[in-house]
């Protein structure tokens, strides 16, 4: 089969589904088929595609010029075939938790939900396959729209005002200050596709390019860089696995993938780090990555605690590729397969322990450890992972990050990423060490109480990659290592 | 040859078939002229477009009385474009007005009703396509009254009042324009548009003061039809009161001639130099502008009525597409006048999904619409996808006027006015989002409750727009191509 | 300054003209009586019609017969243009007059005030 229609066929896939899954509106066992045939058939294109790449194949797609300049392409480079590999394997396994956490909470508009959600995989592939930045912002549009109502899904006055804050965030963001980017750039440059060294050197003076940089890095409000990670917190009053999608399968691995993207083949790292635009950059995501640690540190409720989490672990991936060396935009793009793992067990956990307990704070969770032992071992892996310790994924990133600092000449975000990871220790082992070393404190008495299996089965899977990702890591840098070389 | 008096058919045809309806007076018959003549529009327009894009500008004698001193139909790519879009909404609205009017307007007038449509459409054509400034006064005058007569015909009773305000102020701007007219037919001693252009280049127009109160006096008097801030005043109460048929057509074609006209005016009479070198018109046009799209979409954020809040959107679009004119470079340009189609086409699709609201749930107020997403899925679809173009999100057309505008505004070096749109667009996603809202995530009660889809007949015509909104954003060399050679048109001017 | 006064009186029509169109824009505007605003701008109207009209006549000037014997004749074309005017004035004003009317049987009065008093205005 032709390698190009691959992709073709990557992006009409989950739409597909979209279409399919109404049809079945009063059969939920035909419907949650239906989501999983379309997951399944993404993942399998998805692989297909990969196994090109990996052998050095550069896919890539013109669908047409909507004006001049204006062009829907797709070009696949090896980032963009991470993000894709990770969204559409992660798919699989939301949509199974998923299945479990629905109906398991007797959540209403269920049809719509898998519509919604099979809509904004087939964005983040877009996203992720896009060949110029014209057609990753249609795709992250349709992302940031089609997230709307699963935020807003519980319909309750606190779901539609996160999902306000989230649509007028996102949309506002992009459109006030990523568009402009994308115009300016097309002003300066002539063109808007995606080019290994970028397009911008010598078009544009140094003072010029950190404006632009930082219309970039605040337009792609996905990236949740501070101050603009309000949005992310406020979105937890989704469902539990749509916060699996806000935060690890899709939302803001494409707001960080497009941040990568942008400053790898848009601004060139070399054209970056010789202007020194990039430096305000570091040192703002250094600092938005403590103080992101610092509030998670002190939240109470388990899904913001993961939520700040988030914020913190974004900042890296935007650190890792503000800091413009090459072993750092390898550890960005580690990072972001490496978080997606982790982040989705922990959020897993949370939901799974929500449908069984109906618990949301961590000081509720003495004990618990014994009623769910799966649910919490698995929390234990995904937290250990985001924090970075071998044998788990988590560390090769942290890894990477650090020798790209070292190599950037930035040694004190060296300091920074050590820091930061002890309080990636203090606010994710304390639920552990409750669960596992306190006593009950609401008159457990033994016996397993877990959630569905379809959710613990979710979780233990996820739990089991971050373990895969720390042996197969080597294969990603090499990936990703590939893209150096142009 | 047929073939040569199009020019004439396009105009003479519906004002005829007006004449017809008022004398048949039955409303099914007039509902069948009406619908005829409107089908007809679209293939004569269409085949003008073709033969000017083929063979350049079409110079037709009315009567045989050669220009200047006859009237002069001149179509060039610049209202060839404009005519395609008017007769596009004509073909549209027909089929979709056969329910609506019937629940909406008395029996005994909806006769009447077709024939004031006729008769406003074939004003509007008028304008369009004549070259010949007092003719342009008297068309002008035959789609405005037929306006206040529609706007009359709704079923609020303040919609009078807002037809005897329009009434007011649209003739004030009418004999404006009349005097500014005048005053340079005593400097020129002629009518026809080329003339005129042509005669001014001899004067000196610098030392020559009634060229310059002509200039100011038409750019008031069209400026009052257009609805260009601060002169909007009419706007918001008249479509708010006209019935929903009326509203639709008059947005996406009302205000899109006048815009013409002023484009006519500015670029091909009075000329580049003298309007935006030698005066600082477009300074001014540019502030009024950007005013016009802050007012317009702060004000629709606070409207409960969505007649009302897309009547203010509009006029905070207008104000787009004056920014794409006061911008003066080719590519704003481009963006003002694909917009004027492209916001045709998003209004059009928002009034008929709110045409079908008023008919099915009886309500248009968005406080009496809770759940209305959920009784009637297919127009609020159709509404949402509408509301996006309106926002500007890619793959749409909104978002193809908006990029050109963008573009513009970052090649004239005044990108903070590219932030100003775009800082308006996310007013849209406000006002819109309310809509959005109230109609999917709350429980349906009262008439929305009760609603079921309207019948096919509004839902295709509605749902053709939204097509076109989503097929002309992923593929704009049409309508951006057309508008780029029409831009290209009025900056060389008739020359 | 002295030189330019005949250059005003000369075109004393003009400012005939101009006397009118601010008197029936200020009845329009100051009057809440909707018949008082039509009057107001019938007068408006009327005003440039008079324009037109005198900046077509020639002083000493015939009317516009070819012939012997008419050499300077007035320009017809203002007139005629007038004439039409005329026509869409009438229209305006049938049409004002006919809302007017349904204003006073739907609200029982023609006072913009009174109608705005009673809050029907959003």
């Amino acid at each position: 089969m032709n390698v190009d229609a691959l992709i073709i066929l990557a992006l009409i896939i989950p739409f597909c589904g979209a279409a399919l899954i109404p049809l079945a509106h009063g059969a939920p066992n035909v419907r949650e088929t239906i989501t999983l045939v379309t997951a399944t058939g993404l993942f399998a294109t998805v692989m297909l595609l990969l196994r090109e790449v990996m052998a050095g194949a550069r896919p890539s797609y013109s669908v047409i010029e909507v004006t001049p300049g204006l062009e829907i392409a797709f070009a696949i480079e090896p980032l963009g075939m991470l993000f894709a590999a990770i969204a559409s394997t992660l798919w699989i396994v939301t949509s199974v938790y998923s299945i479990g956490y629905m109906r398991g909470n007797n959540e209403p508009r269920q049809t719509s939900y898998y519509v919604w959600f099979a809509i904004a995989l087939g964005a983040a592939t877009g996203i992720a396959f896009s060949g110029n930045l014209f057609t990753l912002f249609l795709f992250y549009e349709i992302l940031s729209v089609s997230t709307y109502p699963l935020v807003a899904h519980k319909g309750n006055e606190e779901a539609k005002r996160g999902a306000r804050v989230y649509l007028m965030m996102l949309i506002g963001a992009s459109l006030v200050l990523f568009l402009p980017a994308i115009v300016w750039t097309f002003v300066v440059a002539g063109t808007l596709d995606f080019t290994p060294g970028g397009i911008l050197e010598g078009n544009i003076g140094p003072i010029a390019t950190g404006f632009l940089l930082a219309l970039f890095a605040f337009g792609i409000g996905k990236a949740a860089v501070m101050p603009l990670h309000y949005w992310l917190p406020t979105a937890m009053v989704a469902p539990t696995p749509v916060s699996a999608l806000l935060h690890a399968v899709a939302v803001v691995k494409a707001g960080v993938f497009t941040v990568t993207k942008v400053i790898f083949y848009i601004f060139g790292i070399d054209f970056l780090s010789e202007t020194g635009a990039n430096e305000w950059l570091v040192i703002l995501s250094s600092i938005g990555l403590l103080a992101a640690s610092l509030v998670a540190l002190n939240k109470d409720n388990l899904k913001a605690r993961l939520a700040y989490s988030t914020v913190s672990q974004l900042a890296y991936v935007v650190l890792g590729a503000a800091l413009a060396s090459s072993l750092a935009v390898v550890g960005a793009g580690l990072h972001i397969a490496m978080h997606a793992a982790g982040k989705i067990t922990l959020f897993f956990c949370a939901g799974a322990i929500y449908t069984a307990s109906k618990k949301t704070e961590v000081s509720q969770l003495d004990g618990i450890g014994w009623r769910m032992p799966f649910t919490m071992a698995a929390f234990f892996i995904g937290a250990l992972c985001v924090i970075g310790v071998p044998p788990l994924g988590g560390v090769w990133s942290k890894w990477h990050l650090m020798a790209g600092a070292y190599e950037a000449g930035y040694a004190p975000v060296v300091a920074v990423l050590m820091i930061s990871t002890l309080l990636n220790i203090a606010y994710l082992l304390p639920p552990v060490i409750r669960a596992f070393l306190m006593p009950p404190t609401d008159g457990y008495k033994g016996g397993l109480k877990e959630a569905p299996l379809a959710s613990v089965g979710a979780l233990s899977l996820t739990a089991v990659f971050c373990l895969l990702l720390f042996f197969y890591a080597d294969a990603i840098r090499g990936l990703l290592a590939e893209m150096l070389v142009y | 040859m047929i073939a040569d008096h199009l020019p004439a058919l396009q105009v003479v045809l519906p004002l005829v078939a007006a004449t017809v309806c008022a004398m048949v007076d039955r409303r099914h018959v007039a509902y069948v002229i009406a619908l005829l003549t409107s089908f007809a529009m679209p293939l004569i327009a269409v085949a003008l477009l073709i033969q000017v894009l083929d063979q350049g500008v079409i110079s037709y004698a009315m009567g045989g009385w050669e220009p200047p001193i006859g009237i002069e139909y001149r179509i060039d790519v610049a209202n060839a474009f404009v005519l395609v879009i008017l007769s596009l909404v004509a073909a549209l609205i027909m089929p979709y007005a056969a329910r609506s009017v019937a629940a909406e307007i008395p029996e005994n007038k909806q006769a009447w009703f077709y024939c004031m449509y006729l008769l406003c459409l074939s004003g509007l054509l008028g304008i369009t396509i004549t070259g010949d400034a007092f003719n342009a006064f008297v068309f002008l005058e035959i789609s405005s009254l037929a306006t206040y007569v529609l706007i009359a015909m709704g079923a609020d009773r303040r919609a009078l009042l807002a037809a005897f305000q329009y009434l007011v102020m649209g003739t004030i701007g009418a004999t404006f324009y009349v005097v500014g007219v005048g005053l340079l037919y005593t400097m020129t001693g002629t009518l026809n548009f080329a003339d005129i252009a042509a005669r001014l280049q001899e004067l000196d127009i610098e030392t020559s003061r009634p060229v310059l109160a002509a200039l100011a006096f038409i750019t008031v008097g069209i400026g009052l039809k257009v609805a260009m801030f601060p002169l909007h005043a009419w706007l918001p109460n008249a479509y708010a009161g006209a019935p929903s048929v009326a509203t639709a057509f008059l947005a996406a074609t009302a205000t899109k001639v006048a815009v013409y006209l002023l484009l006519r005016y500015f670029y091909t009479i009075f000329g580049f130099d003298v309007v935006f070198v030698q005066h600082p018109v477009a300074q001014v046009l540019l502030i009024l502008a950007v005013a016009g799209m802050f007012a317009g979409s702060l004000i629709a954020i606070f409207q409960d009525n969505i007649k009302r809040m897309l009547a203010w959107s509009s006029v905070a679009q207008i104000g787009y597409i004056l920014l794409g004119v006061s911008l003066i470079n080719h590519t704003a340009l481009t963006g003002g006048i694909v917009h004027l189609f492209n916001h045709a086409l998003i209004k059009g699709a928002l009034f008929f999904a709110v045409g079908g609201f008023a008919l099915m749930a009886g309500t248009v107020r968005i406080s009496q619409l809770a759940g209305i997403g959920r009784t009637m899925p297919v127009t609020m679809a159709a509404f949402v996808l509408a509301g996006l173009s309106l926002i500007g999100v890619p793959g749409t057309v909104g978002f193809v006027s908006k990029w050109y505008l963008v573009l513009g505004a970052f090649e004239a070096g005044m990108w903070w006015v590219g932030f100003l749109i775009l800082i308006t667009s996310l007013l849209a996603v406000v006002y819109l989002g309310r809509v959005v809202e109230v109609a999917f995530f709350r429980d349906p009660e009262g008439g929305a409750a009760k609603a079921i889809e309207p019948p096919l007949s509004m839902l295709a015509p509605t749902w053709i727009l939204v097509a076109a909104c989503i097929v002309f954003g992923i593929d704009a060399e049409l309508t951006a191509g057309t508008a780029m050679q029409a831009a290209s048109v009025l900056i060389e001017g008739l020359r | 300054m002295i030189e330019a006064i005949p250059d005003l009186v000369h075109h004393y029509n003009h400012w005939v003209s101009i006397f009118l169109m601010v008197c029936g824009l200020y009845i329009v505007v100051a009057r809440g009586n909707m018949v008082k605003k039509l009057v107001g701008l019938t007068v408006f109207q009327t005003a440039v019609f008079l324009l037109y009209i005198s900046a077509g006549k020639i002083l000493g000037g015939t009317p516009p017969i070819i012939a012997e014997g008419y050499e300077h004749y007035a320009n017809p074309l203002p007139h005629v243009l007038i004439l039409t005017a005329i026509v869409v004035g009438v229209a305006t004003l049938a049409v004002g007059l006919g809302l007017v009317v349904r204003i006073n049987e739907a609200f029982g009065t023609i006072e913009e005030e009174e109608i705005f008093e009673r809050g029907e205005q959003e």
